[in-house]
């Protein structure tokens, strides 16, 4: 049986996990309402723009579905603005952050850390588990700043952690689904979707 | 171990554009303007002095905003603002990136700097959005360093008809360019006037290599959702917003639409109530020379 993986759709860049997740053979499924979440053995919250998502979780009443995905084990992945989405702490450099979010690993997500788009950047990465750098894309990206032992750190550049593991939660800053290498959505696939 | 880092690339610039998809891009001309977008969900905003609808009215010259408006909303929100500059204005688009902001669109909506050339936006860190009103102006656009295509429309009044056009003879010739046998790209490449490497890739992949948007007329949640279902990634409302009788209602409505835009009931429900449009002019009541669609080369 093919891995059957939800895709948050409901803004951002959806088509490069669901065709990176379709290439690697398994069936993806874009979710934009709470009954497309039926049968899904992984979620993955893309990048996009975070404000933007939360309040339109809400609105679609997906916040406690997605929840009990959660609770019951079923591994969800946040990439860039899904990160910030699955963190328990939302903060900001230079701006006062009210803004909500799914409450799904215990670390805080720092927006726009590295600065605004002209900051945009791209560097090879050391992560757990490859035996070789991976591309990291990072776009007006967050930090992830751990707040528990139990949530592990998976890569780090200079100023911090971009890459956390915690139980079923994943979450990266960077965007591996806008490179070629397909070794991150292996990884995901391979270790909590068929792993779990 | 530390490697190499790298700013302002390719990838970096279409990537943030591909995150703004599924998204609407608010016009605002101060914070208070960009706060309500924000609150009302938009994924960015346009910082402008004035909207196409009032440069429109007012007439005159319209040119970049003044730093002092476009600061005032990077302070007031968290989302990404990108602002305008005249087409072939470099030094205009060389303020905008020394004001960090996010996106610059080289826009017909302001007056023309150079009527023969566009700006060289491979020497920008801040990626380029610009206008299309056909395929080969796109692949013009993107060969100039454009990460982002968006339709022209006719912005400024309220009038969806320009920016259907422009998005159905855009995904039209891609439909055109996908048949085309191979032997034929060259001259084809020739005819259009068009770089014939992305002739090639969009006659290999069936669409643009960077996103492609509705701008240019969109005032109501149809309208929004009418270009999704067209197969534009997302969605610029101009004048639609702040022109219209209840602001902050009627965006939150279009962000809803274009998130839940295959699904009629939605559209209806969100909709409801919204109280009026903005008034919208007919496109064959303004005088040619006065098209903004018409500018760019």
């Amino acid at each position: 049986m093919k891995p059957r993986i939800g895709v948050l759709a409901l803004q951002g860049g959806v088509s490069e996990h669901t065709d990176m997740l379709d290439a690697l053979g398994c069936t993806s499924v874009a979710v934009r309402r709470p009954e497309d979440l039926d049968g899904i053995q992984g979620l993955v919250m893309p990048g996009g723009e975070s404000t933007t998502l939360i309040k339109l979780l809400i609105r679609w009443d997906l916040v406690s579905p997605v929840r009990e995905l959660a609770g019951a084990g079923i591994p969800i992945w946040g990439t860039c603005a899904g990160s910030i989405l699955l963190s328990s702490e939302i903060s900001e450099k230079n701006h006062k952050v009210n803004q909500p979010s799914l409450e799904l690993a215990p670390v805080r997500a720092e927006r726009n850390s590295f600065g605004r788009q002209v900051a945009s950047f791209q560097e090879d990465l050391v992560i757990k588990g490859l035996d070789k750098p991976f591309p990291g894309v990072f776009i007006r990206a967050p930090l992830l700043h751990p707040l528990s032992d139990r949530a592990e750190i998976l890569c780090s550049v200079r100023e911090g952690a971009v890459f956390i593991r915690y139980e079923n939660i994943w979450l990266s800053s960077f965007h591996p689904e806008l490179t070629d290498d397909t070794r991150v959505h292996r990884m995901f696939i391979e270790e909590a979707v068929i792993g779990s | 171990m530390s490697f190499i880092r790298d700013d302002g690339t390719w990838k970096v610039k279409t990537g943030h554009a591909r995150m703004l998809k599924g998204g609407v891009i608010m016009d605002v001309i101060n914070a208070e303007q960009a706060v309500i977008a924000q609150e009302a969900g938009a994924v960015a905003v346009m910082a402008l002095e004035r909207v196409p609808a009032d440069i429109r009215t007012q007439g005159g010259v319209a040119r970049m905003s003044d730093p002092d408006i476009v600061k005032g909303i990077q302070d007031a929100v968290t989302i990404p603002v990108m602002a305008k500059c005249r087409i072939g204005h470099f030094v205009e688009a060389q303020v905008l990136q020394a004001l960090e902001i996010d996106f610059i669109d080289e826009s017909e909506v302001l007056t023309p700097a150079d009527e023969a050339n566009h700006v060289n936006k491979w020497d920008y860190k801040v990626p380029f959005v610009c206008g299309a009103t056909v395929l080969e102006e796109a692949l013009r656009r993107i060969a100039e360093g454009a990460a982002m295509i968006r339709t022209k429309g006719e912005a400024g009044t309220g009038n969806v008809v320009e920016a259907v056009r422009h998005a159905r003879s855009v995904l039209g010739q891609i439909r055109i360019l996908q048949a085309t046998p191979f032997e034929e790209l060259m001259s084809t490449a020739k005819v259009m006037g068009a770089p014939y490497e992305l002739v090639k890739y969009v006659h290999e992949n069936g669409k643009l290599p960077v996103v492609n948007f509705a701008a240019g007329g969109i005032a109501t949640p149809s309208d929004a959702a009418l270009m999704m279902q067209l197969g534009l990634d997302g969605v610029f409302v101009g004048s639609g917003i702040f022109k219209s009788g209840n602001p902050a209602m009627r965006a939150k409505a279009i962000v809803e639409a274009v998130s839940q835009f295959d699904n009629p009931e939605v559209i209806a429900r969100v909709s409801a109530g919204l109280g009026e449009a903005m008034v919208g002019i007919n496109i064959s009541t303004i005088p040619e020379n006065e098209r903004m669609a018409h500018r760019g080369w």
